[in-house]
C-alpha cells in the first residue's frame, strides 16, 4: 500500500483531484455566499450613518429608516458636481481613494491625516426632515491614529458647523485607551461642538487636555494622546480646503440639496 | 466496532485529561488574541470545533490514498478550504463577529490543534472516531478559552457578553476595570493559573524534571 502511494503517478492524481474538489466547495461557497455578504456590509454602513445621526435605537428597522430619510449621492470634490451614471450604493469611497484614477495625491505638508490619497468622488448622506428640509448631512472622515487607520462618520447639523455626532466604525487603537473613541460617553462630547470659528473658514476643533473653549473643545482620552491627535488632525483636514471645505461652502450656499 | 468506554475517552478525554492548551500546549495564540470578549470568544470555539471534527474526518476518509511525503500538504488544503468556508459563512450571517475576529478565523489554518490531531490521529484511524477526536479536542480547547474569556470580560470591561454586570467607575458605578485584562498578554497569566490549578489537581500530568 504504502509504495503504491508514493509513486509519482498517484500522489499526482490524489494532489490534483483533492485540490479540484477543494477549488470547487471553496469557490461554491465564496459565490453563493456572496450576496449575503455584500447585503451585511451594506447593512452596517448604513446602521453606522444612522448612528452617526443619531437616529438608531435599540429595534430600528435600519433598511426602512435609511431608505425613508437618508438621500445618498455621490459628489465629485473637484468640480463639486453631483455624480451621475455611477451606483451609488455599490460606490466605495474607501476603494476609491486607492484607485489613482478616481483619487489625488496628498503631498506631506498637505496630509494632517495622514491618509496618503484622497478620493475625488466620494459618498454623502443627506438626511432630511419631513418637510425635505436638510436635517443632518453626513460625512466619512479617515484619518491615522496610532496604529492604523480610524474610519469614521460625522453628522452635521444644518449650519454645517455644529456636530450632531460621530462614529468611528473601524479602528485598531488599543483597547481600552485609543480604543475609547467608540466609547458612548466620550462620543457624546462631540455633541453641539462647533468645528469652525465664528468666520466659517478655519478649523477651530482642538481635542485637548485642557479644555478652555467650550464649543471648540474636546476633552482628549487619557492615555492616549496620538489617538486624541489623530483625530484632531483627520478633523482639520477633513474640514479644510483639501477636505470638503469648499463642498461645505456650496452646500451652504443652498445648492446640492435639493434633487 | 469501537466500545463506548473508548468513545467516551476519545471525547471527553481531551478536556481535562489531556487537554490540548494545557498540556500539549497548542493553539495559545488565538487564545490570546481572541478572548476579550465571550461573545468572540463562543464563535472562535464553535469555528474551531467545527473544523478539527472535519478536517479529521475528511483526512481519515483519504488517509490510505494520501502519498507520505506530501502528506503535509495534502492536510493543510483540507484545513485551509474548510477554514474558508468557515470564514465565508461567518461573514455572511454573523456579520459584527465575523469583523471583529477577521484576521483570526483564517488563523486556524496555523492553529497547531488542528494540524496536530490531523497528524497524530486521523492519519491512523476510522472517519468516524476522527470526528469524535476533533469534536473533544475542540471541546477541551474550548473550556479553556471560555475561563479565559470569562475572567478577562468579566474583569477587564465588568461585563460579560456584552451585558453590563459589574458598573465601572467611569460610567458613574464603582469597579475600577483592570486595564491589563483588556490586552492579550494577560490571557498568558490566566492560562498559566489555569495550568497551576490542572496540575495540581492532577500531578501525573506534571512532566519530569530535565
Amino acid at each position: 500500500m504504502a509504495s503504491n502511494n508514493d509513486s509519482l503517478k498517484k500522489t499526482l492524481i490524489v494532489i490534483i483531484s483533492l485540490c479540484l474538489v477543494c477549488a470547487v466547495i471553496v469557490s461554491g461557497a465564496a459565490v453563493g455566499l456572496k450576496p449575503l455578504q455584500k447585503q451585511n456590509a451594506a447593512l452596517d454602513m448604513q446602521r453606522n450613518v444612522l448612528d452617526s445621526a443619531g437616529l438608531l435605537e435599540p429595534g430600528t428597522d435600519v433598511v426602512a429608516l435609511f431608505e425613508e430619510r437618508v438621500e445618498t449621492k455621490l459628489i465629485n470634490l473637484k468640480t463639486l458636481e453631483v455624480v451621475e451614471g455611477r451606483d451609488v450604493v455599490a460606490f466605495d469611497p474607501i476603494a476609491a481613494a486607492r484607485d489613482p484614477e478616481l483619487s489625488t495625491n496628498l503631498s506631506k505638508e498637505n496630509d494632517p491625516a495622514g491618509i496618503g490619497r484622497r478620493e475625488d468622488i466620494t459618498k454623502v448622506y443627506f438626511i432630511n426632515d419631513e418637510e425635505g428640509n436638510l436635517e443632518t448631512l453626513v460625512l466619512h472622515i479617515r484619518g491615522y491614529g496610532l496604529w492604523g487607520t480610524m474610519f469614521g462618520l460625522i453628522a452635521l447639523q444644518p449650519d454645517l458647523n455644529t456636530v450632531r455626532g460621530i462614529n468611528f466604525y473601524e479602528h485598531s487603537e488599543t483597547p481600552g485607551l485609543g480604543g475609547e473613541i467608540t466609547n458612548p460617553r466620550w462620543v457624546q462630547t462631540w455633541q453641539g461642538k462647533e468645528i469652525y470659528g465664528d468666520e466659517l473658514e478655519n478649523v477651530q476643533i482642538d481635542v485637548t487636555k485642557n479644555v478652555t473653549d467650550e464649543t471648540h473643545d474636546i476633552d482628549a482620552l487619557s492615555g492616549a494622546t496620538l489617538t486624541s491627535n489623530g483625530v484632531e488632525y483627520l478633523i482639520e483636514f477633513w474640514f479644510g480646503e483639501n477636505g470638503y471645505g469648499p463642498l461645505l461652502e456650496k452646500i451652504r450656499k443652498g445648492e446640492l440639496t435639493n434633487g | 466496532m469501537v466500545s463506548a468506554k473508548e468513545i467516551k475517552e476519545v471525547l471527553f478525554g481531551p478536556i481535562f485529561a489531556n487537554n490540548p492548551i494545557a498540556l500539549q500546549i497548542l493553539g495559545i495564540c488565538s487564545a490570546l488574541a481572541v478572548t476579550s470578549k465571550m461573545e468572540n470568544t463562543v464563535v472562535m470555539c464553535i469555528a474551531l470545533t467545527l473544523v478539527t471534527a472535519f478536517s479529521n474526518f475528511f483526512i481519515s476518509l483519504i488517509r490510505n490514498h494520501i502519498p507520505s511525503n506530501v502528506r503535509i500538504i495534502v492536510q493543510m488544503t483540507i484545513i485551509a478550504s474548510l477554514v474558508i468556508v468557515v470564514d465565508e459563512v461567518l461573514r455572511a450571517y454573523a456579520y459584527s463577529i465575523a469583523k471583529e475576529l477577521s484576521v483570526f478565523v483564517g488563523l486556524i489554518i496555523t492553529n497547531c490543534i488542528v494540524m496536530g490531531r490531523a497528524e497524530a490521529y486521523a492519519m491512523k484511524s476510522p472517519p468516524g472516531m476522527s470526528f469524535l477526536d476533533g469534536i473533544g479536542n475542540g471541546l477541551g480547547y474550548s473550556v479553556v478559552l471560555l475561563v479565559v474569556g470569562f475572567i478577562r470580560e468579566l474583569f477587564g470591561s465588568g461585563s460579560l457578553f456584552g451585558y453590563q454586570i459589574l458598573q465601572l467607575a467611569s460610567e458613574g458605578g464603582w469597579y475600577q476595570p483592570i486595564g491589563l485584562l483588556v490586552l492579550p498578554p494577560s490571557a498568558f497569566f490566566i492560562i498559566g493559573g489555569f495550568i497551576w490549578v490542572l496540575r495540581t489537581y492532577r500531578p501525573e500530568q506534571v512532566e519530569p524534571k530535565d
